[in-house]
């Protein structure tokens, strides 16, 4: 059933009155069973309200309890979005796919800490979000260039991905989930976390996993994979040629203290049996090459 | 965001934590008379720059009268600084630190980051102070000390004396270490730190404990909230091209090659930047217009690649997601005309309404390159580039 979400799951939108959650909604509503599974938005000031036939409640709890939507999706802005996915870890939802960039780290440390006891999953902040291809599609990639199949991605990029997708299709290959992890350096789900699901998910058949400077994901995933994966995954990691104390664009993409290069990574992910590119325009065949 | 050493003292002692009697000096004369209102009879010059390793780079003295004072503050103010966290070409000394001078019992370090794999703020503490503490983790790891704070109770009472314990400090500095410690944490936790570091925290030889140096970073997304600290900013300190890029919301950092790039996405920039280099080329600069391109921001990223005279060619590669292929086409377009563009331009689009951004590219009548693949935009540019140098 890929990973996570699948034609089955229903969706809220938390942020469905403000222009960027309207408008992504209505794109992703239009995608496969999209109809079906956006179900609610919450805005605490226009409960009541309908968004293109979708009801607007006050809050998470009362979204949950009206339409049975497990997962939400975060469009809020940087300074209201750790409160927005308080509340949806409050009411004890499945799955929060938090799309909104910018939002303070230290709000982050605390969601996190909070996080630890709860079953909550959270992908993002500051991510394109998750999408099962052909089924249904949470976040703001665009849908024309996925295809139902068989290889798991995930990446740390956003257009990036799109990227690699793309090189995928020429391929010929589709997609069993594709998911953006963020470019955050205090986030949700990691690499490990979504290749451990990919692992035991029946529709997947191989992995890409793209990754960048900063911090030791890559390397903590790859230490795994070595040991436990089934299945084979090939990496491209971006950032060879950052320069060291720049951040280059997400706030989590910074080399410091000589940790977290692109070629720390890739040594890792070779040494632990990953087949990685140094070549960004050949991770579509790459994938081929390990079928 | 960075500030300079006396800006952080001073937050330091909001938060209770005692540093030298000292101020900043703009001149030679200013740092002459801050000394003489000081008093006593030695003064530490301290060149305030956002990098460390100041003191090895010859921008910290120790003057013994007020000719040396006079002579120090003529030799730093003004000098090229170079430290290892400068880069070869330094920072010009525009600001001084001018401190009393105290003689030191022992040194330590005190230092607070975010921990990205546990993901929370790790307090280290080292008896190595005035080390820098990368190289002590390397050579004496076991004299490192390092917890993981709860961010709502912070550090608490056990936790803050097991630590002071373990670096030797004397027992009986252990409730005033304690609730430094734990002040600390409050600075940090409430001014949106990303980094607190006091190199050294000293004991003196007439048993004060003093904050030697000190050293803060804060994250850039939670200054909204922090208008004291967004006044600290020093532009001096700043590449003027990357301030300039910011206010277009855009994210540029130059480099040292020929070839600029312009992408939609940090991830997608650094690999056209890392396909550049691997087919023998070189890039002029990292730069992600982000997601919400318009055609002003496409051509005010036009204008700030060709601030550049060593530019070669410009590489555009975009996949539009949110972005639409046709905004940024028509940003091209006005960004080449607007900039009289010379040089050649190799463009790959790709993403939604990538047909109409074509389009406009091909009837605009410019000598615009268009191609189909990241592959073939940086072959083509990196050619291009050899040709012309």
């Amino acid at each position: 059933m890929a990973i996570l979400i699948n034609q089955d799951t229903r969706v809220m939108t938390q942020g469905i009155t403000g222009k960027t959650g309207q408008f992504h909604t209505r794109i992703c509503r239009e995608y496969a069973n999209g109809r079906e599974c956006f179900v609610a938005g919450v805005n605490p000031h226009k409960s009541g309200n309908i968004f293109e036939g979708i009801p607007v409640y006050a809050n998470v709890i009362e979204a949950k309890e009206a339409t049975g939507a497990t997962v939400s999706v975060i469009y809020v802005p940087p300074n209201f979005a750790a409160s927005a996915i308080e509340e949806a870890v409050d009411a004890g939802l499945d799955l929060v796919i938090c799309i909104t960039e910018g939002i303070p780290v230290r709000d982050m440390l605390h969601i996190r800490y909070k996080m630890r006891k709860g079953k909550t999953l959270l992908i993002g902040p500051n991510c394109p979000g998750i999408i099962t291809p052909d089924e249904i599609k949470i976040g703001i990639m665009p849908s024309y260039i996925h295809k139902k199949g068989r290889i798991g991605v995930v990446s740390r990029s956003g257009t990036l991905t799109y990227e690699a997708v793309s090189q995928l299709m020429e391929q010929g290959l589709g997609q069993s989930t594709c998911i953006g992890i963020g470019g955050d350096p205090i986030n949700g789900l990691k690499h490990l976390d979504v290749i451990k699901l990919f692992n035991d998910d029946n529709e997947t058949d191989a992995v890409l996993m793209v990754g960048e400077i900063g911090g030791s994901d890559e390397e903590d995933c790859a230490r795994w994979i070595s040991r436990n994966m089934k299945k084979p995954v090939v990496g491209f990691v971006a950032g060879v040629t950052a320069p060291p104390n720049k951040r280059m664009g997400h706030a989590g993409a910074i080399i410091s203290g000589g940790k977290g290069t692109a070629q720390e990574k890739l040594v890792v992910m070779e040494e632990c049996g990953i087949k990685v590119t140094r070549n960004p325009a050949e991770m579509g065949k790459l994938v081929k090459s390990v079928l | 965001m960075k500030i300079h050493e006396y800006q952080a003292k001073d937050i330091l002692r909001e938060f209770g934590i005692a540093t030298l009697p000292g101020a900043p000096c703009f001149s030679v004369d200013e740092a002459v008379e801050v000394a003489r209102k000081l008093g006593g009879n030695a003064w530490a010059v301290k060149a305030q720059i956002h990098a460390g390793g100041r003191g090895k780079g010859g921008g910290v003295k120790i003057a013994k009268s007020l000719d040396e004072v006079e002579y120090f503050a003529k030799t730093i103010l003004g000098m090229t600084l170079i430290t290892h966290q400068t880069g070869a070409q330094g920072t010009i000394v525009r600001r001084l630190l001018v401190e009393q001078s105290i003689n030191i019992e022992k040194e330590f370090y005190i230092g607070m980051a975010i921990d990205r794999l546990k993901q929370q703020v790790c307090l280290i503490v080292s008896s190595e102070g005035g080390m820098n503490i990368e190289e002590t983790a390397i050579r004496t790891p076991d004299r490192i000390h390092k917890i993981f704070l709860d961010p709502i109770m912070g550090l608490s009472d056990e936790d803050a004396d097991r630590l002071v314990c373990k670096i030797n400090f004397p027992k009986y500095f252990e409730t005033e270490v304690r609730l430094l410690l734990q002040n600390l944490y409050q600075l940090f936790d409430k001014n949106d730190a990303t980094l607190v570091e006091i190199n050294p925290l000293v004991i003196t030889t007439d048993n004060r404990i003093l904050a030697l140096d000190a050293k803060m970073n804060f994250d850039d997304n939670a200054l909204f909230r922090h208008i004291n600290i967004i006044e600290l900013r020093d532009f001096n300190e700043e590449n003027l091209i990357e301030i300039e890029a910011s206010k277009y919301n855009l994210s540029y950092i130059p480099l040292d090659g020929n070839i600029g790039c312009l992408v939609n996405g940090a991830g997608l920039a650094m690999a056209t930047m890392d396909i550049i280099k691997l087919f023998g080329g070189s890039p002029a600069n990292f730069l992600d217009v982000g997601g919400d391109a318009t055609v002003e921001k496409v051509t005010e990223a036009f204008r700030l690649m060709l601030r550049n005279p060593g530019l070669r060619v410009i590489l555009i590669n975009i996949f539009g997601g949110i972005m639409k292929c046709d905004v940024v086409a028509e940003g091209v377009v006005r960004g080449a005309q607007e900039t009289k563009l010379l040089i050649p331009l190799v463009v790959r689009l790709e993403g939604t309404n990538v047909d109409l951004g074509k389009k406009i590219l091909i009837e605009s009548g410019l000598p615009i390159t268009l191609v189909d693949n990241m592959a073939d935009a940086a072959q083509y540019a990196v050619t291009a580039a050899k040709i012309r140098e």
